[in-house]
């Protein structure tokens, strides 16, 4: 399959099932667009009918296309066969271990943010704090159920984590504790709102976390239309100064300044480069995850402005990089010479097989945003996995799990989606959040592109 | 080729034989938590 669009003056050519990219001119554009449904000689005639009258456009040339097109094709380079639908069900299948947890160290939240899809880190439920002897069995369960994998990752979430800031630390020692003589390398993940980021939580988060993710959601006035506590006050005066001590120290480890865009802020471009203004290089902005009927759920008719935006921000994102001024857009971060493999790009996000969400009591869900609904709790982490015909249905989701994801180009991409997003959009994990396709396929589009003009560059 | 020019990519199809280590890092864990991208997750094995 062969996905072809202009952007930014480029055009290009995706071949879905090797990974090539190609940037083409007009005459090859149209030639690739008809090579599979044409014959060569209506191939010619049209070219020349379109082209012929620009310099350098016969019908010598327009055959030369054609060979090269062929020879990309005989190569594996153009409309190379998708082979890997069943690698995908028998690397699942295969593959029985876990390797990573979403440690939910805190149900409950300093910020009263109406927008969260944790009902203020409650997930439905009741105010809860994960204890050190759960915490300790959730490590103990990891590790038990490994095998010979050596990176683990735990991402201490919530709720705020940091309101249980001394068993996240006491995890941690746990964890580093017991690493060695299992043969594991434990990296850690904070995800935090910063009200409770002192100067104790930066050296330890700097030392031991290799990612820590910082919410802020842009501009003052964004960012504190949602993110206020229970008094009604934003955060953006309390956060963004803590943010920028923490990063400062960070000494080049990794982070993450991540916001959530909504129908309040469609131009989250804006929200970004004012982020980067603040002096962080770091970025993630994701749309906001909500029932369509709350007000600030995207629309439709945001659906084009938000494209827009995408574009906007590669376009500044090359122009910054140029000034020297550069940052990294998370869903812009494409490396298409040290990717991830065909077994990453097929087998789906891993939730509720090799990575799973846990309660502060101990209970398994298939990631974050099932905690909470009783029909996907999995077992516990005493007694591991009891509920396997979910367990199955999360084994089965991949890139070929949905009919339409065989039909597009994007599926080596998003692996077929989230399936969260597609459990809340449609009421079944192998449904379709069209919406959220959208958007992807438009961020790939730009990531892609942004490759295109760094190798024209070179 | 004056008409293409083709950027250098991982040639996907020749990982097939490597059989996915699987100790690269979970998509959800990095930065989103609300999608699924795995074409920026990064290789551990880059042999």
């Amino acid at each position: 399959m062969v996905h072809q669009y202009k952007l930014n003056g480029y055009n290009i050519v995706l071949d879905t099932c090797s990974g090539s990219v190609h940037t083409v001119d007009e005459v090859a554009y149209d030639v690739i667009a008809m090579y599979k449904s044409a014959t060569q000689e209506q191939i010619v005639a049209e070219i020349l009918k379109k082209y012929g009258h620009l310099d350098g456009v016969d019908e010598q040339e327009v055959l030369e296309c054609l060979e090269d097109v062929k020879a990309l094709e005989e190569s594996g380079k153009l409309f190379s066969e998708d082979q890997y639908e069943k690698l995908a069900y028998t690397y699942k299948n295969n593959s029985k271990v876990i390797k990573a947890l979403c440690l939910h160290v805190a149900h409950t939240c300093n910020l009263n943010c109406s927008y969260c899809f944790a009902s203020q880190g409650k997930y439905q439920g009741d105010r809860a704090i994960m204890s050190f002897e759960v915490g300790k069995q959730a490590f103990d369960f990891l590790i038990a159920n490994s095998g010979t994998r050596r990176n683990l990752e735990v991402d201490f979430f919530g709720g705020e984590p940091l309101m249980n800031w001394d068993v996240v630390k006491q995890l941690v020692a746990y964890a580093r504790s017991i690493e060695k003589e299992h043969n594991k390398n434990f990296r850690f993940t904070l995800t935090t709102n910063g009200l409770l980021i002192d100067d104790e939580v930066i050296d330890f988060l700097n030392k031991e976390m290799s990612n820590v993710v910082l919410s802020l959601d842009g501009r003052r006035e964004v960012n504190d239309h949602f993110r206020k506590d229970y008094a009604g006050k934003g955060s953006y005066d309390t956060i963004v100064p803590k943010f920028q001590k923490l990063v400062e120290a960070r000494g080049g480890k990794g982070y993450y300044v991540r916001g959530t865009f909504t129908h309040h802020n469609v131009d989250f471009t804006n929200d970004l480069f004012h982020m980067a203004d603040l002096g962080f290089t770091e970025l993630s902005m994701e749309p906001v995850v909500c029932p369509p009927d709350d007000p600030y759920a995207l629309t439709e008719e945001d659906l084009p402005k938000l494209f827009e935006q995408y574009e906007i921000l590669a376009k500044e994102m090359i122009k910054r990089k140029k000034e020297g001024r550069g940052f990294t857009f998370y869903h812009y971060m494409l490396d298409l010479k040290n990717g991830p493999c065909i077994y990453k790009r097929i087998t789906g996000c891993g939730s509720g097989t090799e990575y799973m969400a846990v309660t502060p009591w101990g209970e398994l869900f298939p990631c974050h945003q099932f905690v909470g609904d009783p029909k996907y709790s999995l077992g516990n982490i005493w007694d591991g996995i009891k509920n396997e015909a979910v367990q199955d249905e999360f084994r089965a989701c991949n890139a070929y799990a949905r009919e339409e994801c065989k039909e597009c180009w994007a599926r080596m991409y998003c692996s077929g989606g989230c399936a969260a997003n597609a459990y809340h959009a449609t009421g079944s994990i192998n449904g379709i959040y069209q919406y959220g396709c959208e958007l992807f396929k438009k961020r790939i589009e730009c990531a892609v592109m942004m490759q295109v003009a760094d190798a024209e560059e070179a | 080729m004056s008409r293409i020019k083709t950027i250098e990519t991982k040639d996907i199809a020749k990982t097939v034989e490597n059989g996915g280590c699987g100790e690269c890092q979970t998509s959800c864990q990095s930065a989103c938590k609300t999608s699924c991208g795995v074409a920026n997750q990064q290789c551990e094995n880059q042999k």
